[in-house]
């Protein structure tokens, strides 16, 4: 048997006090594909930044094919055949397929030549890998799953025979992700070797032949893929058995808190973002919004939380009526008692530079006991987010420090432990779990389902359908930015709601729609 | 393996790694200083010396360090709601005229403790209305603030320069400058040198900029948005209104320098008073981090070097006005733009000494 294509061994590295990799030791096998699992803050992503050179291990030892090297940065790995392509994309949306391609690798000083060879090279990859994208177009007008084609295709270019994925599925549809992996099991037939970095079980199953698991910065296990379950991986990971599923009792539905009638939205160059909207959320029920990311679904979270004025319609928040004449802003929403969990909560919900009790106050910073005398009540600040952290069970529990040094999971958990703090009568939550691990996961669906039997009126927007599924008394589809299906959450099933999503069929029999008309 | 470089300690961050970039500068300087024929040791004696060794140098340094903690404070306001404002130097002008023009009309009627507040509220009123402008190009109709700032600099100089030949100008008089100020608008001086107390207002200014940017909710707002404006607009923040207040803060700040200017020193409108100081502001800004007390620091070091730069000119004929501009200038580059050049050296340092 040859050598494995990466070897670690005793890889260890402390950020300050933290020991995020402590002692791993993992062989990823040649031609394969490799899942490294682990829920977010286990250290899988420090571990392959280490490998890719962008940190430096404080011990241990690198070998690729056998031979040990020396990681001292990218270049170094990009010379082993090493390519990472990262979670966020590096490409430039104003140039082509092919000049992105050629960036930081000309060759030469005349760019026509360099382009050139390029693009035989691309038509050459494009075929061995079955990997087509137009050499011509220019980023912006790709779709999220091209892009990601583009950049794999870089990493190629550039001689990579090794490649690194970084939780390549966050930002791709279900479809989407389908395709990326039909391109890693080329990629596999052709000899590539692939690392697969993920917190989603499913892709494991789906996508790898070897996994290894993560927790708290050491490898806990290793299996092979046919010989495992997500069970068995849920619990590796997590250190203890986990509900993929939430058990409620049946909502005590209350009077209508949140109602939109006849909502639309239309930007400044005239597209229509939201068109005719209505839709009713009581106290005591959990309502589900579905539909494949880009629906109008975003845009319909920003109106309902006062971000956005409507342009038509109108939207009645705890009896305050808002449309294009009286528009709302957030912060008198947040008076109301509409508290909103943002879909993305590193670009909305939190500072990332600012420590963690400063962004446990993230819009309530104005208000008492944190602002008294035009002061802010630093002791009064610290205590809540303490408060919070200790309620939401917020890891580490540490108010001073900066937001950024938390897993996602655990921003995620203080958003919700601050949105939720106040009790509000409205709660609009968005993407509640994405980039969380599934410890988190099940907390916060837990936290949901809690504060819905306390009678507060849920609104989730969610892509991720399971989570829907599990969550919702009733579900509502958008599509195209509207309104196109209702389901009872008891009687919803993956397929219709998939065949709504995608535009397919308007509301089934079963459901009575609304908003379509 | 080589062992990591740890990060540094949180002292170092904060007090060597300036030092170390001090020190360089001076280094480099000592070679310049070396190549024109001069001994750099006895240059650097009489820069220290000239800036720090008698009462009246002392108070020069104090003097200086003064205008630089406003203009440095009114970039650092600015900056920290993630608006870069070059236009210090107009803003500290116009802050000036209106000092001026406040006293121009009040000081033959109102009392000494009547007139001062006076004029240091119509000082940052004037530059806050001046700053406001581009803040409000900003906000509405989306000019960037850097070039709006910039040009409001030169317009401040010409409208200066038009009111002081046509309008203000003494009766009389062939310069261009108003007539004197009743000494009822005289600041008191301490101890006999253009030191006045101002060097006070810069002081209770550090420490209020401090309470607002970190302990009141409208400081909170205004870092998140320099932060996140996103996150701001989720927070309730309207981002235009914050805008404006950042900018008028900052504008009033920076037109100080005309207390300090006209009201301790020249004690009548005069042209040119600014002399930079707007533009330096942002060098003490990024050498003091933002921060009002690394902001004061800073404002010394450029004051310790603005008056020993003079005494050295004034003393060695190879080093002219031109060759101290220079050491000001490798100063700025070696703390502001090198910054995180001795980094790597301190990180290395720092972990052979534990290892």
């Amino acid at each position: 048997m040859s050598a494995p294509a990466i070897e670690l061994s005793g890889i260890d590295k402390s950020f300050g006090s933290v020991h995020a990799v402590r002692g791993v030791s993992l062989a990823v096998e040649k031609g394969a594909i490799t899942g490294i699992v682990g829920e977010n803050g286990a250290g899988k992503s420090t571990l392959m930044s280490i490998l890719y050179g962008l940190f430096r291990a404080d011990a241990g030892e690198i070998r690729v094919d056998g031979e040990p090297v020396q990681m001292d940065g990218p270049r170094d790995a990009i010379r082993h055949g090493i390519g990472m392509v990262h979670q966020h994309f590096m490409l430039i949306d104003s140039f082509t397929v092919l000049e992105n391609l050629v960036l930081g690798a000309e060759g030469g000083p005349m760019l026509a030549t360099g382009l050139a060879a390029a693009r035989a090279e691309l038509a050459r990859l494009s075929r061995d890998y079955g990997l087509t994208v137009d050499p011509d177009a220019r980023i912006a007008e790709l779709s999220v799953g091209e892009q990601q084609r583009v950049e794999i295709l870089k990493v190629l270019f550039r001689g990579a025979r090794i490649l690194i994925l970084d939780e390549p599925s966050a930002v791709l549809t279900p479809q989407e992700t389908d395709q990326l992996f039909r391109i890693l099991a080329t990629l596999k037939e052709r000899g590539v070797t692939v690392v697969l970095i993920t917190h989603k079980l499913r892709e494991i199953m789906a996508a790898t032949d070897g996994v290894f698991v993560m927790r708290q910065g050491r490898m806990v296990a290793e299996r092979r893929t046919a010989d495992t379950n997500p069970e068995e991986l849920a619990e590796l990971m997590v250190g203890r058995k986990v509900r993929l599923h939430i058990e409620k009792a049946p909502p005590h539905k209350g009077e209508v808190r949140l109602k939109a009638e006849h909502l639309g939205l239309v930007d400044g160059r005239g597209v229509v973002l939201l068109d005719d909207i209505s839709l009713e959320v009581r106290a005591g029920e959990i309502v589900g919004i579905a539909g494949v990311s880009g629906n109008g679904q975003t845009e319909l979270l920003q109106v309902l939380a006062g971000i956005r004025p409507p342009s038509g319609g109108s939207l009645t928040a705890c009896g305050r009526k808002i449309d294009r004449q009286r528009p709302g802003d957030p912060a008198e929403m947040r008076e109301l008692g509409v508290a909103h969990v943002p879909e993305d909560r590193q670009r909305q919900g939190m500072v990332a530079a600012f420590r963690a009790s400063e962004t446990s106050i993230l819009g309530y910073h104005a208000l008492p006991p944190f602002s008294q005398h035009y002061l802010l009540n630093g002791p009064a600040v610290g205590a809540h987010c303490a408060e919070l952290m200790e309620r939401f069970d917020v890891r580490p529990r540490v108010p001073g420090l900066r937001s950024s040094s938390f897993s996602g999971g655990n921003q995620q958990k203080l958003v919700l432990a601050r949105e939720m703090a106040r009790n509000p009568k409205v709660l609009l939550v968005g993407q509640p779990t994405r980039g969380v691990d599934i410890g988190a996961i099940e907390f916060i669906h837990r936290e949901l389902v809690k504060s819905r039997d306390a009678g507060c009126a849920v609104l989730v927007v969610s892509v991720e359908l399971d989570e829907i599924l599990s969550l919702s008394d009733r579900i509502l589809v958008m599509f195209a930015g509207r309104i196109v299906g209702e389901v009872e959450g008891s009687r919803a099933d993956e397929r219709t709601l998939g065949l709504m999503m995608a535009g397919a069929k308007a509301a089934p029999a079963l459901g009575n729609a609304t908003g379509a008309a | 393996m080589r062992p990591a470089r740890r990060p540094l300690p949180a002292w170092a961050d904060i007090v060597l790694l300036p030092v170390v970039n001090v020190a360089l500068a001076f280094l480099t300087v000592g070679i310049i200083v070396r190549i024109i024929g001069v001994d750099p040791f006895h240059a650097l004696e009489l820069l220290i010396v000239g800036a720090l060794g008698s009462p009246e140098s002392i108070g020069y340094t104090l003097y200086y360090a003064t205008n630089f903690i406003f203009t440095g404070l009114a970039v650092a306001v600015a900056f920290h709601a993630g608006l870069f404002n070059i236009g210090g130097e107009g803003q500290a002008y116009i802050g000036g005229l209106g000092c001026g023009l406040a006293i121009l009309a009040l000081d033959r009627t109102l009392p000494i403790w009547l007139m001062i507040p006076v004029g240091i509220v119509a000082a940052a009123l004037f530059g806050a209305a001046w700053a406001a402008v581009p803040a409000w190009l900003q906000a509405w109709r989306g000019s960037h603030i850097v070039i709006t700032t910039i040009m409001f600099n030169f317009v401040a100089a010409a409208l200066m320069v038009y009111l002081m030949v046509n309008v203000l100008i003494a009766p009389g008089s062939m310069t261009p400058q108003s007539r004197g100020f009743e000494p009822s608008a005289f600041l008191p001086q301490m101890g006999g040198n253009p030191l006045n107390l101002s060097l006070l207002l810069a002081l209770g200014s550090c420490a209020a900029v401090w309470v607002f940017l970190w302990h009141t909710p409208w400081g909170y707002a205004l870092r998140t948005m320099g932060h996140n404006p996103e996150a701001a607009v989720y927070a309730g923040t309207n981002l235009r209104h914050m805008t404006m207040l950042a900018m008028c803060l900052s504008g009033g700040l920076a037109g100080f320098v005309g207390v300090n200017e006209l009201m301790g020193v020249h004690h009548r409108i005069v042209l040119d008073f600014p002399a930079g100081y707007g533009f330096a502001g942002i060098a003490v800004a990024l050498m003091g981090r933002n921060h009002p007390l690394g902001i004061a620091l800073a404002a010394l070091l450029f004051g310790a070097l603005q008056q020993g730069g003079a005494e050295l000119a004034f003393d060695i004929p190879q080093i002219t006005r031109e060759t101290v501009v220079l050491i000001q200038g490798l100063v700025i580059l070696f703390s502001g733009a090198l910054v995180q050049l001795p980094r790597p050296w301190l990180q290395a340092l720092f972990s052979f000494r534990r290892a």
